[in-house]
Protein backbone atom coordinates (compact mmCIF):
# COMPACT_ATOMS: atom_id res chain seq x y z
CA UNK A 1 0.00 0.00 0.00
CA UNK A 2 1.33 3.43 -0.91
CA UNK A 3 2.72 5.50 1.92
CA UNK A 4 0.85 8.63 2.91
CA UNK A 5 2.52 12.02 3.05
CA UNK A 6 1.73 13.95 6.23
CA UNK A 7 2.44 17.62 6.92
CA UNK A 8 2.23 18.59 10.57
CA UNK A 9 3.87 20.60 13.34
CA UNK A 10 5.87 18.99 16.14
CA UNK A 11 6.87 21.15 19.12
CA UNK A 12 6.35 24.26 17.02
CA UNK A 13 8.50 23.11 14.07
CA UNK A 14 6.98 22.24 10.68
CA UNK A 15 7.49 18.52 10.00
CA UNK A 16 6.75 16.23 7.06
CA UNK A 17 6.85 12.45 7.05
CA UNK A 18 5.70 9.40 5.12
CA UNK A 19 3.78 6.65 6.89
CA UNK A 20 1.62 3.58 6.42
CA UNK A 21 -2.03 3.94 7.47
CA UNK A 22 -1.54 1.41 10.27
CA UNK A 23 1.39 3.23 11.89
CA UNK A 24 0.54 4.97 15.14
CA UNK A 25 1.69 8.49 15.94
CA UNK A 26 3.92 6.89 18.57
CA UNK A 27 5.55 4.64 15.93
CA UNK A 28 6.39 7.67 13.78
CA UNK A 29 7.57 9.83 16.68
CA UNK A 30 9.93 7.15 17.96
CA UNK A 31 10.99 5.88 14.51
CA UNK A 32 11.31 8.29 11.58
CA UNK A 33 11.18 11.43 13.72
CA UNK A 34 13.69 10.15 16.29
CA UNK A 35 11.75 11.53 19.26
CA UNK A 36 12.07 8.67 21.72
CA UNK A 37 10.90 10.54 24.82
CA UNK A 38 7.35 9.23 24.41
CA UNK A 39 7.27 5.59 25.53
CA UNK A 40 5.19 2.59 24.60
CA UNK A 41 3.89 0.96 27.75
CA UNK A 42 0.69 -0.94 27.11
CA UNK A 43 -0.13 0.07 23.53
CA UNK A 44 -3.83 0.10 24.40
CA UNK A 45 -4.42 3.54 25.90
CA UNK A 46 -4.33 2.41 29.52
CA UNK A 47 -0.93 3.52 30.84
CA UNK A 48 -0.35 7.01 29.43
CA UNK A 49 3.42 6.55 28.87
CA UNK A 50 2.89 7.70 25.25
CA UNK A 51 1.00 10.90 26.21
CA UNK A 52 1.40 13.81 23.80
CA UNK A 53 -0.74 16.83 22.99
CA UNK A 54 -2.73 17.23 19.77
CA UNK A 55 -3.71 20.87 19.27
CA UNK A 56 -3.17 21.26 23.01
CA UNK A 57 -5.38 18.31 24.00
CA UNK A 58 -3.73 15.50 25.95
CA UNK A 59 -4.00 12.21 24.00
CA UNK A 60 -2.44 8.75 23.84
CA UNK A 61 -0.16 8.60 20.78
CA UNK A 62 -0.41 4.79 20.68
CA UNK A 63 -4.11 4.99 19.75
CA UNK A 64 -3.68 7.90 17.34
CA UNK A 65 -2.90 7.03 13.75
CA UNK A 66 0.06 8.98 12.38
CA UNK A 67 -2.05 10.08 9.38
CA UNK A 68 -4.32 11.93 11.82
CA UNK A 69 -1.50 14.41 12.48
CA UNK A 70 -2.12 16.06 9.10
CA UNK A 71 -2.63 19.79 9.58
CA UNK A 72 -2.52 19.58 13.38
CA UNK A 73 -0.02 20.56 16.07
CA UNK A 74 1.76 17.85 18.04
CA UNK A 75 3.47 18.54 21.37
CA UNK A 76 5.84 15.98 22.94
CA UNK A 77 8.04 15.80 26.03
CA UNK A 78 10.98 16.97 23.87
CA UNK A 79 9.25 20.34 23.52
CA UNK A 80 8.77 20.90 27.23
CA UNK A 81 12.15 22.39 28.18
CA UNK A 82 13.38 25.61 26.57
CA UNK A 83 16.92 24.77 25.48
CA UNK A 84 18.77 23.89 28.68
CA UNK A 85 16.10 25.49 30.83
CA UNK A 86 13.86 22.81 32.31
CA UNK A 87 10.15 23.41 32.66
CA UNK A 88 9.23 24.07 36.32
CA UNK A 89 7.52 20.65 36.44
CA UNK A 90 10.68 18.91 35.24
CA UNK A 91 12.79 20.82 37.76
CA UNK A 92 10.40 20.00 40.60
CA UNK A 93 10.26 16.31 39.66
CA UNK A 94 14.07 16.22 39.97
CA UNK A 95 14.14 18.09 43.27
CA UNK A 96 11.41 15.99 44.86
CA UNK A 97 12.46 12.67 43.26
CA UNK A 98 8.99 12.23 41.80
CA UNK A 99 10.22 9.33 39.70
CA UNK A 100 12.11 6.10 40.08
CA UNK A 101 12.60 3.99 36.94
CA UNK A 102 11.48 6.88 34.75
CA UNK A 103 9.54 5.09 32.02
CA UNK A 104 6.24 6.77 32.91
CA UNK A 105 7.85 10.16 33.59
CA UNK A 106 7.64 11.75 30.11
CA UNK A 107 3.94 10.90 29.91
CA UNK A 108 3.31 12.06 33.46
CA UNK A 109 5.05 15.38 32.77
CA UNK A 110 3.12 15.98 29.53
CA UNK A 111 -0.13 15.14 31.31
CA UNK A 112 0.73 17.32 34.32
CA UNK A 113 1.55 20.27 32.06
CA UNK A 114 -1.75 19.82 30.20
CA UNK A 115 -3.50 19.75 33.56
CA UNK A 116 -1.83 22.95 34.84
CA UNK A 117 -2.37 24.74 31.50
CA UNK A 118 -6.09 24.18 32.01
CA UNK A 119 -6.25 24.50 35.79
CA UNK A 120 -3.35 26.43 37.39
CA UNK A 121 -4.70 25.90 40.91
CA UNK A 122 -5.80 22.26 41.19
CA UNK A 123 -6.73 20.49 44.41
CA UNK A 124 -5.03 17.21 45.26
CA UNK A 125 -8.18 15.40 44.11
CA UNK A 126 -8.10 17.24 40.80
CA UNK A 127 -4.44 16.32 40.28
CA UNK A 128 -5.15 12.66 41.03
CA UNK A 129 -8.20 12.73 38.71
CA UNK A 130 -6.24 14.51 35.97
CA UNK A 131 -3.35 12.03 36.12
CA UNK A 132 -5.52 8.91 36.44
CA UNK A 133 -4.56 7.96 32.88
CA UNK A 134 -0.85 7.75 33.73
CA UNK A 135 0.24 4.59 35.48
CA UNK A 136 3.38 4.52 37.63
CA UNK A 137 4.46 1.22 39.18
CA UNK A 138 7.30 2.69 41.28
CA UNK A 139 6.34 5.79 43.21
CA UNK A 140 2.90 5.03 44.57
CA UNK A 141 1.96 8.45 43.09
CA UNK A 142 2.35 10.50 46.27
CA UNK A 143 5.61 12.13 45.22
CA UNK A 144 4.21 12.85 41.75
CA UNK A 145 1.06 14.45 43.14
CA UNK A 146 3.03 16.55 45.63
CA UNK A 147 5.49 17.68 42.94
CA UNK A 148 2.64 18.79 40.67
CA UNK A 149 0.92 20.67 43.50
CA UNK A 150 4.17 22.39 44.54
CA UNK A 151 4.95 23.34 40.93
CA UNK A 152 1.47 24.78 40.52
CA UNK A 153 1.90 26.88 43.66
CA UNK A 154 5.32 28.07 42.50
CA UNK A 155 4.10 28.94 39.02
CA UNK A 156 1.16 30.89 40.45
CA UNK A 157 3.59 32.75 42.73
CA UNK A 158 5.92 33.55 39.84
CA UNK A 159 2.97 34.77 37.81
CA UNK A 160 1.74 37.00 40.65
CA UNK A 161 5.19 38.64 40.85
CA UNK A 162 5.22 39.40 37.11
CA UNK A 163 4.25 42.87 35.94
CA UNK A 164 0.67 42.91 34.64
CA UNK A 165 1.78 43.51 31.03
CA UNK A 166 3.70 40.23 30.63
CA UNK A 167 1.36 37.82 32.47
CA UNK B 1 -2.47 -4.48 12.74
CA UNK B 2 -3.81 -5.71 9.42
CA UNK B 3 -3.14 -3.19 6.61
CA UNK B 4 -6.07 -1.02 5.57
CA UNK B 5 -6.89 1.93 3.35
CA UNK B 6 -7.34 5.33 5.00
CA UNK B 7 -9.51 8.20 3.75
CA UNK B 8 -10.57 11.41 5.40
CA UNK B 9 -14.13 12.69 4.95
CA UNK B 10 -15.07 16.35 5.24
CA UNK B 11 -18.85 15.95 5.35
CA UNK B 12 -21.33 13.17 6.08
CA UNK B 13 -22.39 12.49 2.48
CA UNK B 14 -18.78 12.06 1.43
CA UNK B 15 -18.13 9.76 4.40
CA UNK B 16 -21.05 7.50 3.44
CA UNK B 17 -19.84 7.35 -0.18
CA UNK B 18 -16.28 6.55 0.92
CA UNK B 19 -17.55 3.80 3.23
CA UNK B 20 -19.44 2.02 0.45
CA UNK B 21 -16.75 -0.66 -0.02
CA UNK B 22 -16.96 -3.92 1.88
CA UNK B 23 -15.14 -3.96 5.21
CA UNK B 24 -15.00 -0.18 5.63
CA UNK B 25 -15.40 1.29 9.10
CA UNK B 26 -15.77 4.85 10.34
CA UNK B 27 -12.92 6.14 12.53
CA UNK B 28 -13.77 8.43 15.44
CA UNK B 29 -11.34 8.88 18.33
CA UNK B 30 -9.99 5.38 17.76
CA UNK B 31 -9.74 4.65 21.46
CA UNK B 32 -11.66 1.40 21.06
CA UNK B 33 -11.44 0.59 17.33
CA UNK B 34 -7.68 1.17 16.99
CA UNK B 35 -7.10 -0.83 20.17
CA UNK B 36 -9.15 -3.72 18.76
CA UNK B 37 -7.27 -3.42 15.45
CA UNK B 38 -3.97 -3.69 17.30
CA UNK B 39 -5.33 -6.89 18.85
CA UNK B 40 -6.43 -7.98 15.32
CA UNK B 41 -9.95 -8.53 16.68
CA UNK B 42 -11.11 -5.83 14.25
CA UNK B 43 -9.65 -6.06 10.75
CA UNK B 44 -11.32 -3.38 8.60
CA UNK B 45 -10.33 -3.11 4.93
CA UNK B 46 -10.66 0.67 5.11
CA UNK B 47 -11.00 3.38 7.74
CA UNK B 48 -13.03 6.46 6.88
CA UNK B 49 -11.89 9.22 9.24
CA UNK B 50 -14.96 11.18 10.38
CA UNK B 51 -13.26 13.19 13.13
CA UNK B 52 -13.41 16.28 10.89
CA UNK B 53 -17.21 16.18 10.68
CA UNK B 54 -19.64 18.29 12.72
CA UNK B 55 -18.50 18.56 16.34
CA UNK B 56 -20.56 21.55 17.41
CA UNK B 57 -22.88 21.50 20.42
CA UNK B 58 -25.77 23.89 19.93
CA UNK B 59 -29.25 24.73 21.16
CA UNK B 60 -32.15 23.38 19.13
CA UNK B 61 -35.23 25.46 18.33
CA UNK B 62 -37.19 23.16 20.64
CA UNK B 63 -34.89 24.09 23.54
CA UNK B 64 -32.81 20.92 23.62
CA UNK B 65 -29.23 20.33 22.51
CA UNK B 66 -27.85 18.99 19.25
CA UNK B 67 -24.42 17.41 19.61
CA UNK B 68 -22.29 16.77 16.53
CA UNK B 69 -21.14 13.14 16.58
CA UNK B 70 -17.49 14.20 16.25
CA UNK B 71 -17.65 16.24 19.48
CA UNK B 72 -15.04 14.94 21.90
CA UNK B 73 -16.25 13.49 25.20
CA UNK B 74 -14.35 16.16 27.13
CA UNK B 75 -15.99 18.97 25.16
CA UNK B 76 -19.43 17.57 25.89
CA UNK B 77 -18.75 17.08 29.61
CA UNK B 78 -17.41 20.64 29.92
CA UNK B 79 -20.19 22.31 27.94
CA UNK B 80 -22.03 24.89 30.01
CA UNK B 81 -25.54 23.82 28.95
CA UNK B 82 -24.75 20.15 29.60
CA UNK B 83 -23.41 20.90 33.07
CA UNK B 84 -26.39 23.03 34.05
CA UNK B 85 -29.29 21.34 32.25
CA UNK B 86 -28.19 17.69 31.95
CA UNK B 87 -25.67 17.30 34.82
CA UNK B 88 -25.94 13.48 34.89
CA UNK B 89 -24.51 13.44 31.36
CA UNK B 90 -21.46 15.51 32.34
CA UNK B 91 -20.93 13.36 35.44
CA UNK B 92 -21.29 10.13 33.47
CA UNK B 93 -18.65 11.16 30.94
CA UNK B 94 -16.22 12.28 33.64
CA UNK B 95 -16.74 8.98 35.47
CA UNK B 96 -15.32 7.12 32.48
CA UNK B 97 -11.82 6.39 31.20
CA UNK B 98 -8.98 8.93 31.62
CA UNK B 99 -8.31 12.51 30.52
CA UNK B 100 -6.39 11.21 27.49
CA UNK B 101 -9.17 8.88 26.37
CA UNK B 102 -11.98 11.40 26.99
CA UNK B 103 -10.02 13.96 24.94
CA UNK B 104 -9.75 11.54 22.03
CA UNK B 105 -13.10 9.75 22.12
CA UNK B 106 -15.93 11.14 20.02
CA UNK B 107 -19.58 11.01 21.03
CA UNK B 108 -20.45 8.82 18.03
CA UNK B 109 -17.59 6.46 18.79
CA UNK B 110 -18.52 6.24 22.47
CA UNK B 111 -21.98 5.00 21.45
CA UNK B 112 -20.50 2.38 19.11
CA UNK B 113 -17.74 1.11 21.41
CA UNK B 114 -17.67 -2.63 21.93
CA UNK B 115 -17.83 -4.71 25.07
CA UNK B 116 -14.80 -5.11 27.34
CA UNK B 117 -15.69 -8.76 28.07
CA UNK B 118 -12.31 -10.40 28.63
CA UNK B 119 -13.37 -13.44 26.59
CA UNK B 120 -14.18 -11.17 23.63
CA UNK B 121 -10.63 -9.77 23.84
CA UNK B 122 -8.99 -13.18 24.29
CA UNK B 123 -8.93 -14.26 20.66
CA UNK B 124 -6.07 -16.67 21.31
CA UNK B 125 -7.78 -18.80 23.90
CA UNK B 126 -11.49 -18.18 24.36
CA UNK B 127 -14.65 -18.86 22.44
CA UNK B 128 -16.84 -15.83 21.75
CA UNK B 129 -20.03 -15.57 19.73
CA UNK B 130 -19.29 -11.93 18.96
CA UNK B 131 -15.92 -12.72 17.36
CA UNK B 132 -16.89 -16.03 15.77
CA UNK B 133 -20.67 -16.33 15.61
CA UNK B 134 -21.87 -19.79 16.58
CA UNK B 135 -18.68 -21.04 18.29
CA UNK B 136 -20.02 -20.61 21.83
CA UNK B 137 -19.40 -18.35 24.82
CA UNK B 138 -16.74 -19.03 27.44
CA UNK B 139 -17.95 -16.22 29.70
CA UNK B 140 -21.21 -17.95 30.64
CA UNK B 141 -19.38 -20.69 32.56
CA UNK B 142 -16.24 -18.65 33.13
CA UNK B 143 -15.21 -15.76 35.33
CA UNK B 144 -18.27 -13.57 34.87
CA UNK B 145 -18.22 -11.17 37.80
CA UNK B 146 -18.55 -8.13 35.52
CA UNK B 147 -21.15 -9.58 33.15
CA UNK B 148 -24.84 -8.95 32.46
CA UNK B 149 -27.72 -9.75 34.78
CA UNK B 150 -30.51 -8.32 32.62
CA UNK B 151 -31.48 -9.12 29.02
CA UNK B 152 -28.65 -11.60 28.39
CA UNK B 153 -28.99 -14.78 26.30
CA UNK B 154 -27.40 -18.23 26.21
CA UNK B 155 -25.24 -16.85 23.36
CA UNK B 156 -23.83 -13.79 25.14
CA UNK B 157 -23.64 -12.25 28.61
CA UNK B 158 -21.46 -9.24 27.75
CA UNK B 159 -22.23 -5.71 28.93
CA UNK B 160 -22.09 -2.40 27.09
CA UNK B 161 -19.30 -0.42 28.74
CA UNK B 162 -20.36 3.19 28.11
CA UNK B 163 -21.15 5.58 30.97
CA UNK B 164 -22.24 8.38 28.62
CA UNK B 165 -24.89 6.21 26.98
CA UNK B 166 -26.57 5.48 30.31
CA UNK B 167 -27.29 9.18 30.79
CA UNK B 168 -28.34 9.55 27.13
CA UNK B 169 -30.75 6.63 27.57
CA UNK B 170 -32.28 8.21 30.67
CA UNK B 171 -32.80 11.50 28.83
CA UNK B 172 -34.55 10.12 25.71
CA UNK B 173 -31.68 11.11 23.41
CA UNK B 174 -32.33 10.73 19.68
CA UNK B 175 -29.57 9.58 17.31
CA UNK B 176 -29.34 11.16 13.85
CA UNK B 177 -28.02 8.89 11.11
CA UNK B 178 -26.83 9.29 7.53
CA UNK B 179 -26.66 6.30 5.23
CA UNK B 180 -26.73 5.04 1.67
CA UNK B 181 -30.56 5.17 1.74
CA UNK B 182 -30.67 8.65 3.28
CA UNK B 183 -30.99 10.19 6.70
CA UNK B 184 -33.11 8.91 9.59
CA UNK B 185 -33.35 9.11 13.38
CA UNK B 186 -33.92 6.65 16.18
CA UNK B 187 -34.11 6.81 19.96
CA UNK B 188 -30.80 5.87 21.57
CA UNK B 189 -32.64 3.19 23.57
CA UNK B 190 -33.43 1.42 20.27
CA UNK B 191 -29.94 1.71 18.78
CA UNK B 192 -28.28 -1.00 20.85
CA UNK B 193 -29.67 -4.54 20.65
CA UNK B 194 -30.00 -7.26 23.24
CA UNK B 195 -27.81 -10.23 22.24
CA UNK B 196 -30.47 -12.88 21.55
CA UNK B 197 -29.10 -15.49 19.14
CA UNK B 198 -26.94 -12.96 17.29
CA UNK B 199 -24.66 -11.09 19.70
CA UNK B 200 -22.38 -10.19 16.79
CA UNK B 201 -25.11 -7.77 15.63
CA UNK B 202 -24.83 -5.09 18.28
CA UNK B 203 -26.90 -2.23 16.89
CA UNK B 204 -29.91 -1.48 14.73
CA UNK B 205 -27.72 0.48 12.29
CA UNK B 206 -27.90 -0.59 8.65
CA UNK B 207 -24.74 -1.28 6.66
CA UNK B 208 -22.86 1.95 5.94
CA UNK B 209 -24.89 4.10 8.32
CA UNK B 210 -23.05 6.86 10.17
CA UNK B 211 -24.04 8.61 13.39
CA UNK B 212 -24.02 12.33 12.57
CA UNK B 213 -25.53 13.87 15.71
CA UNK B 214 -27.21 13.18 19.04
CA UNK B 215 -30.16 15.29 20.05
CA UNK B 216 -31.24 15.83 23.64
CA UNK B 217 -34.86 16.89 23.96
CA UNK B 218 -35.77 19.83 26.20
CA UNK B 219 -36.17 18.08 29.56
CA UNK B 220 -36.56 20.33 32.61
CA UNK B 221 -36.39 17.33 34.98
CA UNK B 222 -32.84 16.64 33.77
CA UNK B 223 -31.58 19.77 35.53
CA UNK B 224 -31.90 17.80 38.78
CA UNK B 225 -30.11 14.64 37.75
CA UNK B 226 -27.03 12.71 38.74
CA UNK B 227 -24.91 9.72 37.84
CA UNK B 228 -23.39 7.27 40.27
CA UNK B 229 -20.88 4.64 39.19
CA UNK B 230 -19.94 1.73 41.42
CA UNK B 231 -16.64 0.06 40.52
CA UNK B 232 -13.65 -1.71 41.96
CA UNK B 233 -11.46 1.41 42.19
CA UNK B 234 -12.15 5.11 42.35
CA UNK B 235 -11.21 5.95 38.80
CA UNK B 236 -10.38 4.42 35.48
CA UNK B 237 -12.47 1.28 35.84
CA UNK B 238 -15.64 0.08 34.14
CA UNK B 239 -18.90 0.08 36.07
CA UNK B 240 -20.04 -2.95 38.02
CA UNK B 241 -23.30 -1.02 38.26
CA UNK B 242 -24.09 2.57 37.39
CA UNK B 243 -27.24 4.65 37.69
CA UNK B 244 -28.33 7.79 35.84
CA UNK B 245 -31.39 9.37 37.41
CA UNK B 246 -33.50 12.53 37.34
CA UNK B 247 -36.29 13.11 39.82
CA UNK B 248 -39.07 15.66 40.21
CA UNK B 249 -40.74 15.56 43.62
CA UNK B 250 -43.83 17.65 44.35
CA UNK B 251 -45.65 17.62 47.69
CA UNK B 252 -43.81 14.48 48.70
CA UNK B 253 -44.80 12.55 45.58
CA UNK B 254 -42.86 11.58 42.47
CA UNK B 255 -44.18 13.89 39.76
CA UNK B 256 -41.75 12.48 37.20
CA UNK B 257 -38.60 10.36 37.03
CA UNK B 258 -35.97 9.17 34.57
CA UNK B 259 -33.81 6.16 35.39
CA UNK B 260 -31.24 4.12 33.48
CA UNK B 261 -28.61 1.54 34.46
CA UNK B 262 -25.12 0.73 33.20
CA UNK B 263 -22.95 -2.34 33.72
CA UNK B 264 -25.90 -4.72 33.90
CA UNK B 265 -26.86 -5.47 30.28
CA UNK B 266 -25.78 -5.71 26.64
CA UNK B 267 -27.15 -2.19 26.20
CA UNK B 268 -27.68 0.92 28.31
CA UNK B 269 -30.69 -0.19 30.35
CA UNK B 270 -33.59 2.22 30.62
CA UNK B 271 -35.35 1.25 33.86
CA UNK B 272 -38.95 1.67 32.72
CA UNK B 273 -40.42 -0.78 35.25
CA UNK B 274 -38.97 1.22 38.11
CA UNK B 275 -40.08 4.51 36.54
CA UNK B 276 -43.65 3.22 36.26
CA UNK B 277 -43.60 1.98 39.83
CA UNK B 278 -42.40 5.39 41.04
CA UNK B 279 -44.57 7.82 39.07
CA UNK B 280 -47.30 9.33 41.22
CA UNK B 281 -46.21 7.41 44.29
CA UNK B 282 -44.59 8.61 47.52
CA UNK B 283 -41.00 9.85 47.36
CA UNK B 284 -39.83 7.69 50.23
CA UNK B 285 -36.88 5.37 50.78
CA UNK B 286 -39.26 2.42 50.98
CA UNK B 287 -40.92 3.27 47.66
CA UNK B 288 -37.50 3.74 46.00
CA UNK B 289 -36.46 0.28 47.21
CA UNK B 290 -39.69 -1.34 45.95
CA UNK B 291 -39.29 0.29 42.52
CA UNK B 292 -35.65 -0.82 42.30
CA UNK B 293 -36.66 -4.38 43.21
CA UNK B 294 -39.30 -4.31 40.45
CA UNK B 295 -36.63 -3.39 37.89
CA UNK B 296 -34.30 -6.15 39.03
CA UNK B 297 -37.02 -8.80 39.34
CA UNK B 298 -36.22 -10.37 35.94
CA UNK B 299 -32.47 -10.44 36.69
CA UNK B 300 -30.74 -13.74 35.94
CA UNK B 301 -27.39 -13.99 37.77
CA UNK B 302 -24.44 -16.05 36.60
CA UNK B 303 -21.93 -17.83 38.86
CA UNK B 304 -20.01 -14.72 39.95
CA UNK B 305 -22.28 -11.71 39.42
CA UNK B 306 -25.28 -12.34 41.68
CA UNK B 307 -24.06 -9.48 43.91
CA UNK B 308 -25.00 -7.05 41.15
CA UNK B 309 -28.73 -7.53 41.84
CA UNK B 310 -28.52 -6.17 45.38
CA UNK B 311 -25.85 -3.65 44.37
CA UNK B 312 -28.06 -2.25 41.60
CA UNK B 313 -31.11 -2.22 43.86
CA UNK B 314 -29.28 -0.32 46.59
CA UNK B 315 -27.60 2.08 44.15
CA UNK B 316 -30.93 2.98 42.52
CA UNK B 317 -32.51 3.58 45.94
CA UNK B 318 -29.52 5.61 47.14
CA UNK B 319 -29.40 7.83 44.06
CA UNK B 320 -33.15 8.50 44.20
CA UNK B 321 -32.83 9.24 47.91
CA UNK B 322 -30.03 11.72 47.19
CA UNK B 323 -32.11 13.49 44.51
CA UNK B 324 -35.21 13.53 46.75
CA UNK B 325 -33.13 15.00 49.55
CA UNK B 326 -32.01 17.81 47.27
CA UNK B 327 -35.61 18.49 46.34
CA UNK B 328 -36.80 18.67 49.94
Amino acid sequence: MAKIHVTTTVNGEPVEFLCEPQQSMLDVLRGPLGLTGSKEGCGSGDCGACSITLDGRLVCSCLMLAVEAEGHEIGTIEGMASGDGLHPLQQKFLEMAALQCGICTPGVLVAAKALLDKNPDPTETEVRFGLAGNLCRCTGYDKIVRAVLETAAEMRGAKAEMPEAVR
Amino acid sequence: MTPFRYARATEAGEAVRLAAEAGARYLGGGTNLVDLMRETIERPAALIDVTGLAATIKETEAGGLRIGAAARNTALAEHRAVRSRYPALARAILAGASAQIRNMATVGGNILQRTRCTYFYDDAGARCNKRNPGEGCDAIDGFNRSHAILGASPACVATHPSDMCVALAAFDAVVHLAGPAGARQMPLTELHRLPGGHPEIETALRPGELITAIELPPLPIAARSTYRKVRDRASYAFALVSVAAALDVRDGRVADVRLALGGVAHKPWRARRAEEALRGGPATAAAFRVAAEAELAPAAPLRDNGFKIELATRTIAAVLGELAGEAA
